[in-house]
């Protein structure tokens, strides 16, 4: 059977009853928490892990793969109505959609936002239908020194472009790294790093660590800054897209697909990147140059475009690779892995039907975030006005609750709330959480590889760059680090960008707001007190993408 | 002396508002206007936004009666008139009044309430029209 006909067999397991409404929850579920400015869909996940040991794994992907999906959607209404992105694959659309709803355009800029990412969504995922098997049957003939080489680079990249600078990226990737090399070797029997403790030997569990630097973190973030002005929320206003709106949106809607789909397939960092290149690109192949910086319809169009198509391009390296280059793409990778199952090339070949019935689930997720989200972005909206004491008080019993049923152990308890107060210093010195959670748990799988790999040559390290494909890789990895390096050199000013030209455009636009404050409290909590970070964006609150 | 009014930029807010003017020309005194809110939430629609504050600005203008306006956040706002209005030039204090159900009272409290029980002044309750 081709890949259609698996396609087909997929949607008929998604499309039942029990898996549409799994689908329902997720959707609702990813927009709630992309509406909320830090709480994202990868802090939403580890939460659920717990409870969806009992579903099937098809019903629990599914919902996974809603709250994903929905997480992007979400984001956009909070950037284009509150100026403070929901996560950070949303930062750019702030630019111009909350301009537009300051100047009465809301109505259009949500709907662009909507349909933009309806048609980036749709059009990414037929791309990963079809991308996806054509990576397995590369991805077959890898071996496991080529996997070592895939990871470095993912680590790497994850660690450059996920934060705010490569040094504090590589550093939250060495602390995730580290957690999760905690527990008895699975080759030698030898403890490792468990200090004596008896619990520690069966490792650190994901959830602790995902939910303790993401939801504990925050919530103890959040309680240090509860005194600060809230933000100023503009009131939906217009009419909705015109027509000039649409022929303005649906060239950057293309063009903004056809730049994150890449970006996403490629291990360099999940959806962030692609929307600031796709603002570039529109504000300069726009008619209307002048109405950029004060709410250009293409500024949001295409970055939301680009992150929607990103957010299906991940899944392909997860997917077929079993690579994660998000936060949330690690945590679905735990997922399967707490199923018993490894993405991979042999997901596809073992596990067909799960997974083309989750690649269906991503259709059919789509269809059901246009409808809950073109007519009522204000009722989302209402979800910014719970007061914060009661959302994080839920927030850190569901915390609590969720890391104590992984091993009934009080041990993990007491270990969650240590990890949320250095995911509370993380964000304090402005490390991203991301590149931790990749290491914790891409960690042990390139662990496993590299010793396979020198178990294959005998020891001998020469392996590692044996192949074209691995060599190519470590260049690969060699130039994103080095790259910004000479950049930065070359360039030597105070405040000069570690990134290229691209971003720079992007992240700098946000400084010349003309709402001082706001933008003062957003550099703060990006840059405390650092003189040469690449981008005015609050660097960890969302890694959630 | 002055009248103290309790302003968020609702509709009992509003009715609030023009209450406490007519007394304040009445009574000839001056007016506090507090714009007061917990301000937990991530967007808090009970803080005036620039525009609602010139709104407010040229609305008392507009009325001829002395006044000042005082903004208060990251406290609880009972907390905040309670204090305010321990003034003792303070006469009177005006606040709207909303009909809110037996849970909603149990879960959130009424801050109407705890105003007309702990303000030591008397305390004018104002409901909109229809």
């Amino acid at each position: 059977m081709d890949n259609v006909g698996f396609l087909l067999d997929g949607f008929a397991t998604a499309l039942t009853p029990t898996n549409l409404m799994f689908a329902f929850i997720g959707v609702l579920l990813g927009t709630a928490v992309g509406v909320l400015p830090g709480i994202g869909p990868a802090m939403t996940v580890a939460l659920l892990l717990p409870v969806t040991f009992s579903l099937p794994p098809t019903s629990a992907f599914i919902m996974f793969a809603g709250i994903y999906y929905g997480g992007m959607y979400g984001g956009s209404t909070t950037s284009i109505l509150l100026n403070t992105p929901g996560e950070a694959a949303s930062i750019v659309t702030a630019l111009e959609g909350n301009r537009m709803a300051k100047a009465g355009r809301g109505a259009a800029a949500l709907a662009t936002a909507a349909i933009g990412s309806f048609v980036a969504g749709t059009i990414a995922t037929i791309a990963l239908s079809f991308v996806a098997p054509q990576v397995v049957k590369l991805a077959v003939a890898l071996g496991p020194a080529d996997y070592v080489a895939l990871m470095v680079l993912a680590f790497v990249t994850v660690a450059a472009v996920l934060g705010s600078s490569i040094v504090r990226g590589l550093a939250s990737l060495s602390v995730g790294l580290m957690i999760g090399l905690i527990g008895i070797d699975a080759q030698t029997g030898q403890a490792r790093f468990t200090l004596g403790i008896p619990q520690l030997l069966d490792g650190v569990d994901v959830v602790v660590v995902a939910v303790g630097l993401f939801a504990v973190g925050e919530a103890l973030w959040v309680a240090s800054r509860l005194r600060h002005t809230a933000a100023e929320l503009i009131p939906i206003r217009g009419k909705g897209m015109t027509r000039s709106d649409w022929q303005r949106s649906w060239k950057p809607w293309l063009r903004g697909t056809a730049l994150g789909f890449p970006f996403g397939t490629l291990p360099a960092g999940g959806a962030e990147v692609p929307t600031f290149l796709s603002y570039a690109l529109e504000r300069r192949l726009s008619k209307h140059k002048d109405e950029f910086g004060k709410g250009a319809i293409e500024g949001v169009a295409g970055p939301e475009a680009a992150n929607n198509a990103a957010a299906a391009g991940v899944l392909v390296p997860l997917l077929s690779l079993g690579l994660p280059t998000s936060a949330t793409a690690a945590i679905l990778l735990a997922a399967f892995q707490q199923y018993g199952l490894q993405p991979g090339p042999q997901l596809f070949s073992n596990n067909s039907a799960l997974v083309w019935a989750l690649i269906a689930s991503l259709y059919i997720g789509n269809f059901m975030l246009l409808a809950l989200n073109l007519p009522l972005a204000g009722i989302w909206v209402k979800l910014l006005r719970i007061p914060r004491p009661y959302l994080y008080a839920g927030i850190l019993m569901f915390a609590a609750l969720g890391s104590y049923t992984v091993n009934l152990s009080p041990v993990d308890l007491a270990l969650l709330l240590a990890l949320g107060v250095l995911g509370y210093f993380f964000r304090r010195y402005g490390w991203p959480v991301a590149p931790a959670i990749v290491g914790l748990i891409l960690g042990p799988v390139a662990e496993q590889q590299l010793r396979r790999a020198l178990a294959i040559s005998q020891g001998d390290t020469s392996i590692l760059v044996s192949s074209a494909f691995s060599i190519l890789l470590y260049t690969a990895t060699a130039l994103v680090l080095i790259v910004p390096l000479v950049y930065r050199l070359t360039h030597r000013s105070r405040d000069d960008e570690v990134r290229p030209a691209p971003d720079e455009q992007g992240s700098s636009s946000p400084l010349d707001d003309d709402n001082a404050t706001k933008t003062t409290e957003l550099n703060e909590m990006a840059e405390p007190g650092v003189q040469s970070t690449s981008r005015s964006v609050p660097p960890d609150r969302k890694d959630s993408e | 002396m002055s009248v103290l009014v309790g302003y968020v930029p609702t509709r009992y807010g509003t009715a609030a508002l023009a209450a406490a003017v007519a007394e304040a020309r009445l009574r000839s005194t001056s007016l506090v206007v507090v714009n007061a809110s917990a301000g937990d939430a991530t967007a808090d629609p009970n803080h005036l936004n620039s525009e609602q504050l010139a709104a407010l600005t040229a609305k008392l203008a507009g009325s001829g009666v002395e006044h000042t306006v005082e903004f208060r956040s990251g406290r609880d706002p009972v907390d905040e008139i309670v204090a305010l209005s321990a003034d003792p030039g303070v006469e009177l204090v005006v606040i709207g009044l909303r009909h809110r159900n037996a849970v909603g009272k149990l879960i959130f409290g009424s801050n109407a309430q705890r105003i007309l029980l702990e303000v030591e002044r008397p305390v004018l309750a104002v409901k909109p029209g229809p």
